[in-house]
C-alpha cells in the first residue's frame, strides 16, 4: 500500500469530520464573516493553534474578498494552498551518511517504536544500522528496544539501567566509526521539556556525538504523538533551543487525532516533518508528503 | 490591536473602554467570553466542550452584581473561574473498596498515556497506606511491556502477576484468583494502550470487565493532549463505564484543557494525577488549581480571592462612603494597610497586578515602613485618628514616643496621609477609582 491510500486510510476519520464539518458550513453559510469565524473554528479543532488558525483564515479572507470570490471550491481550494504552504515553509530534511540520528521527546510520544520503524525502513534500503539504548530510565527500555532490534536485524549498543546515557551514546559511537556503520539511532529518555536537568543530560548526548563524531551528519528528530494539543508547540520550541531540531515524526496519526499542530510547527518553528507513524506494525511509518497530507484531509 | 498576553490583560482592555459600573451587561459579557473562549481553545479544551461550557458560564454572569473590590474583567474572571472548578468537582482521591476482597482496580487508556508507571505509583500508595497490592500484567502486546511492569513492581515493592504473552482476559482472571489465594486486598490491572478506535482491543476490555467485575475502571488521560481527548473519554467510557479519571505528566507546561474536556463528558472524578518521574509523584486532583491553569492566570486568581478575603463586603461598603464624603480618616487608613498585609504584602499584591497597571510598581515599598506607621496610628487617640488636624506638638512628641518613633516620622506620616486624601479626591474627578 503506498503512502498515499495509506495516509488517507488513516486519516479516513480525521478527513470524514472534517470533510463533513466543511460541507455542513459551506451548506449553511454564505461567505460572511462568520463563515470565516467557524473556518477558523473547524482548523482548531484540528489542533491548529488559534494563532495560526487565524493566521490562515484571514489570508484567505483577504484574498477571496479581493478576487470578490463567492464560490466554496475556490474557498476550499485556497485553504488547502494555505495549509500546504505553512506545511512546507520549512526547509525538508534529507538524510546524509554516515548520519547519527537522535531521536527525542516527551514521555510516551512513541520513541522508542518510531526507532525500530526508521531502523527497520533504513535496514530494508540497503544502509547498516546500528541503535543506542540511551534511554537508560525508564524500566524495560531498552528491552522494549531490543526487540525492535531484532525484529529491525540491526544492532544495538546497550547498557544496564540507570547507567549513565552519555556513556552508551560514547560506546556506540565507538562501534559505530569502528563498523564503519552507515546510520546511528540514538533512542532517548521521555523527558518533558520542562525539566532543566533532564534537558542538560540531552544536551550532553548532544556534545558526546558532536566531540566524538565530528565527520558524522547529526540530525536530531523529535517524535511529537498526534493526540497532543497545543503543548506541541512548547515541546519543539523547548528541544530546538537546547538541542536544535532537524525533523519531526509524527506518531500515532492511526487514531482520529488530527495532529494539526504541525501546521503551526513547520511554519513557525520552521521544523519540517519529516515521517508519519500510522500503526503499530513495523513498516508503520511513511515519509511525510505535505501534498498529499492536505490532500488527505480535504478529498 | 495590541497583541495581549493572557486573558486578564485581555479583559482588562475590553473593559477598560467601559467606565459604567454596576451590573455586567449582556454585551460586555458577550466581548469577554469570545476571548475566554480563545482561552479555553488555546488551553486544548476541546471546541464543543468550551462552547457548552460559554454558554452557560454567559448566562450565569449576564446581570450579576461587580464586587466592590474587583474590576469588571476581574469579576467576569472570577465566575468563570468559579464555574471551572464546579464543572471539575471535587478533590477526590479515594478509591472505591470493594466489600468482598479483593478490590480490583483496571486501568485502561491510549498507548503513552503512562498507564504502568501509574500502576507502579499507585502501587506504592496503596502499599504506604497498609495495604497489600498486586499488580497484574496484561499488556501482551508492547514489547516489553510486562519486563516494564516487573522492574517498577519491584522498585516499589510490590508483587506482579504475569502470564507471559498469553490471552489478557485470561491473566486477569488468574491475577485476580491468584490474589484471593494469597491474601492480596488490592488488584491493579495494567492494560494495553490502545485507540479508542480499535474495535477488537475495545472488546477485550469489555471481556476483561465482565470477567473479574472490576471495582475501579481508571482511564488514563495524557494532560497535554488535544481536541481528541472528547473523543478518547466518551468511548471509552460509553464502552466500559470509567468510575475514575487519572490525569499524567501533569508536570510539563501543558495548559491541561483536556482535563475540562474528559470531565464534561464523563461525568467522572479525576482520582489521582501524576506529577513528576519518580514513583512517589502521584497527587490528588486540586480543581482550583486546574481551572487557574487551564485559564493560564493563577495570579490574577489568588489575587482576587485575597482581595475578597481581605476586605469584607460590608468594609468595602463603608469605605466607598467615606471616599465619597471626603471623610477618609487615619482609621482608614489603618485598614486599608490591615487588609493589605492580609493580601500578603505591598510587593506581593504589585507583582500580581497583570500589565503593571498600576505606576507605583517600581517604587520602593519597605514593609517595615508600614509597620511603623501602623505603631504610629496605633498611639493616637481615636479622636487623633479622625482628626489629625488637632494634632499639636505635644501630641506628636506622645505619639513619638508610644510609637518608639521620632516626632519626624509623625509629621512624614500625616503629610503622606495628607496627600492620599488629595490623590483620592483627584482620582474620584477623574472616576478611576473604583470603590
Amino acid at each position: 500500500m503506498g503512502f498515499f491510500s495509506k495516509l488517507k486510510e488513516a486519516l479516513k476519520k480525521t478527513k470524514n469530520s472534517l470533510a463533513a464539518k466543511l460541507t455542513d458550513l459551506f451548506s449553511r453559510n454564505k461567505l460572511g464573516n462568520e463563515f470565516y469565524e467557524d473556518l477558523e473554528e473547524i482548523l482548531i479543532a484540528s489542533d491548529v493553534s488559534v494563532r495560526t488558525a487565524d493566521d490562515i483564515v484571514e489570508a484567505i479572507k483577504e484574498r477571496a474578498i479581493e478576487e470578490k470570490c463567492r464560490d466554496k471550491d475556490y474557498v476550499v481550494g485556497l485553504l488547502k494552498e494555505a495549509i500546504y504552504d505553512k506545511l512546507t515553509a520549512a526547509e525538508p530534511l534529507e538524510i546524509c551518511t554516515p548520519a547519527v540520528i537522535m531521536v527525542v521527546g516527551v514521555n510516551g510520544v512513541g520513541k522508542t517504536t518510531s526507532i525500530g520503524k526508521l531502523a527497520n525502513l533504513y535496514a530494508k534500503d540497503g544502509f547498516s544500522v546500528t541503535i543506542a539504548a540511551a534511554d537508560t530510565f525508564r524500566a524495560a527500555a531498552s528491552e522494549q528496544l531490543s526487540v525492535w532490534a531484532d525484529r529491525a536485524k540491526v544492532r544495538i549498543v546497550k547498557h544496564a539501567e540507570g547507567a549513565d546515557p552519555s556513556a552508551v551514546v560514547y560506546d556506540a559511537v565507538s562501534s559505530v566509526k569502528a563498523k564503519n556503520t552507515d546510520i546511528l539511532i540514538i533512542d532517548t529518555a521521555g523527558r518533558l521539556h520542562v525539566k532543566a536537568n533532564l534537558m542538560e543530560e540531552l544536551k550532553k548526548m548532544d556534545r558526546v556525538v558532536n566531540r566524538e563524531f565530528p565527520e558524522a551528519n547529526f540530525y536530531k528528530i523529535i517524535v511529537l504523538d498526534a493526540s497532543t494539543g497545543q503543548n506541541a508547540y512548547n515541546q519543539v520550541e523547548a528541544f530546538k533551543d537546547d538541542v536544535g531540531l532537524d525533523g519531526i515524526i509524527l506518531t500515532k496519526l492511526d487514531g482520529t487525532a488530527k495532529g494539526g499542530f504541525v501546521v503551526s510547527l513547520c511554519s513557525e518553528l520552521e521544523v519540517p516533518v519529516v515521517y508519519v507513524g500510522t500503526g503499530e506494525k513495523i513498516d508503520d511509518i511513511e515519509e511525510f508528503d505535505a501534498e498529499e497530507f492536505v490532500d488527505a484531509l480535504f478529498e | 490591536m495590541a497583541q495581549f498576553a493572557t486573558l486578564s490583560e485581555k479583559l482588562n482592555h475590553i473593559f477598560s473602554k467601559l467606565t459604567k459600573r454596576g451590573r455586567l451587561t449582556e454585551l460586555e459579557i458577550k466581548t469577554a467570553m469570545r476571548e475566554v473562549r480563545i482561552a479555553l481553545l488555546e488551553a486544548d479544551v476541546s471546541l464543543s466542550v468550551a462552547k457548552d461550557f460559554i454558554a452557560k458560564v454567559s448566562e450565569k454572569a449576564v446581570g450579576q452584581e461587580i464586587l466592590k473590590s474587583l474590576s469588571p474583567a476581574q469579576q467576569v474572571i472570577k465566575i468563570v473561574n468559579e464555574e471551572l472548578i464546579a464543572l471539575m468537582g471535587s478533590t477526590n482521591a479515594k478509591l472505591e473498596v470493594a466489600s468482598k476482597p479483593p478490590t480490583i482496580i483496571m486501568m485502561c487508556g491510549l498507548q503513552g498515556a503512562g498507564k504502568t508507571t501509574f500502576c507502579g505509583k499507585l502501587g506504592m500508595l496503596l502499599k504506604k497506606q497498609g495495604k497489600k497490592p498486586l499488580l497484574v500484567a496484561c499488556d501482551v502486546y508492547r514489547p516489553a511491556a510486562i519486563t516494564q511492569l516487573k522492574v517498577v513492581g519491584e522498585k516499589v515493592g510490590v508483587e506482579v502477576f504475569e502470564k507471559g504473552q498469553g490471552n489478557p482476559v485470561k491473566i486477569a482472571r488468574e491475577g485476580v484468583k491468584y490474589a484471593q489465594s494469597y491474601g492480596f486486598d488490592t488488584v491493579i490491572i495494567d492494560t494495553a494502550g490502545r485507540l479508542q478506535i480499535d474495535e477488537q482491543l475495545m472488546q477485550e476490555l469489555e471481556n476483561i470487565k465482565k470477567e473479574v467485575n472490576p471495582t475501579e475502571i481508571l482511564l488514563t488521560v495524557d494532560a497535554m493532549t488535544g481536541q481528541i481527548a472528547v473523543d478518547v473519554a466518551d468511548t471509552f467510557n460509553k464502552r466500559l463505564e470509567v468510575t475514575g479519571l487519572i490525569l499524567t505528566k501533569l508536570d510539563g507546561d501543558t495548559r491541561g484543557g483536556a482535563t475540562l474536556s474528559i470531565k464534561a463528558v464523563t461525568g467522572k472524578p479525576v482520582k489521582f494525577c501524576g506529577t513528576g518521574e519518580k514513583l512517589g509523584d502521584i497527587e490528588p486532583f486540586y480543581p482550583d488549581r486546574m481551572a487557574s491553569r487551564i485559564l493560564g492566570m493563577g495570579d490574577v486568581l489568588s489575587l482576587i480571592e485575597k482581595a475578597e478575603n481581605a476586605i469584607s463586603e460590608e468594609q468595602a461598603k463603608k469605605f466607598e462612603k467615606k471616599f465619597r464624603e471626603n471623610s477618609f480618616t487615619l482609621e482608614d487608613y489603618l485598614v486599608q494597610f490591615d487588609a493589605m498585609k492580609k493580601m500578603g504584602g505591598i510587593k506581593d499584591i504589585l507583582s500580581m497586578m497583570p500589565g503593571n497597571k498600576l505606576k507605583i510598581s517600581d517604587a520602593d515599598i519597605d514593609e517595615k515602613k508600614i509597620e511603623q506607621i501602623k505603631a504610629i496610628i496605633h498611639s493616637m487617640t481615636p479622636k487623633e485618628r479622625r482628626d489629625p488636624n488637632i494634632i499639636n506638638f505635644s501630641r506628636k512628641n506622645r505619639i513619638a514616643r508610644g510609637s518608639g518613633t521620632t516626632v519626624q516620622d509623625i509629621n512624614k506620616l500625616l503629610k503622606q496621609f495628607e496627600q492620599t486624601k488629595q490623590m483620592m479626591k483627584q482620582m474620584k474627578n477623574n472616576k478611576m477609582f473604583r470603590f
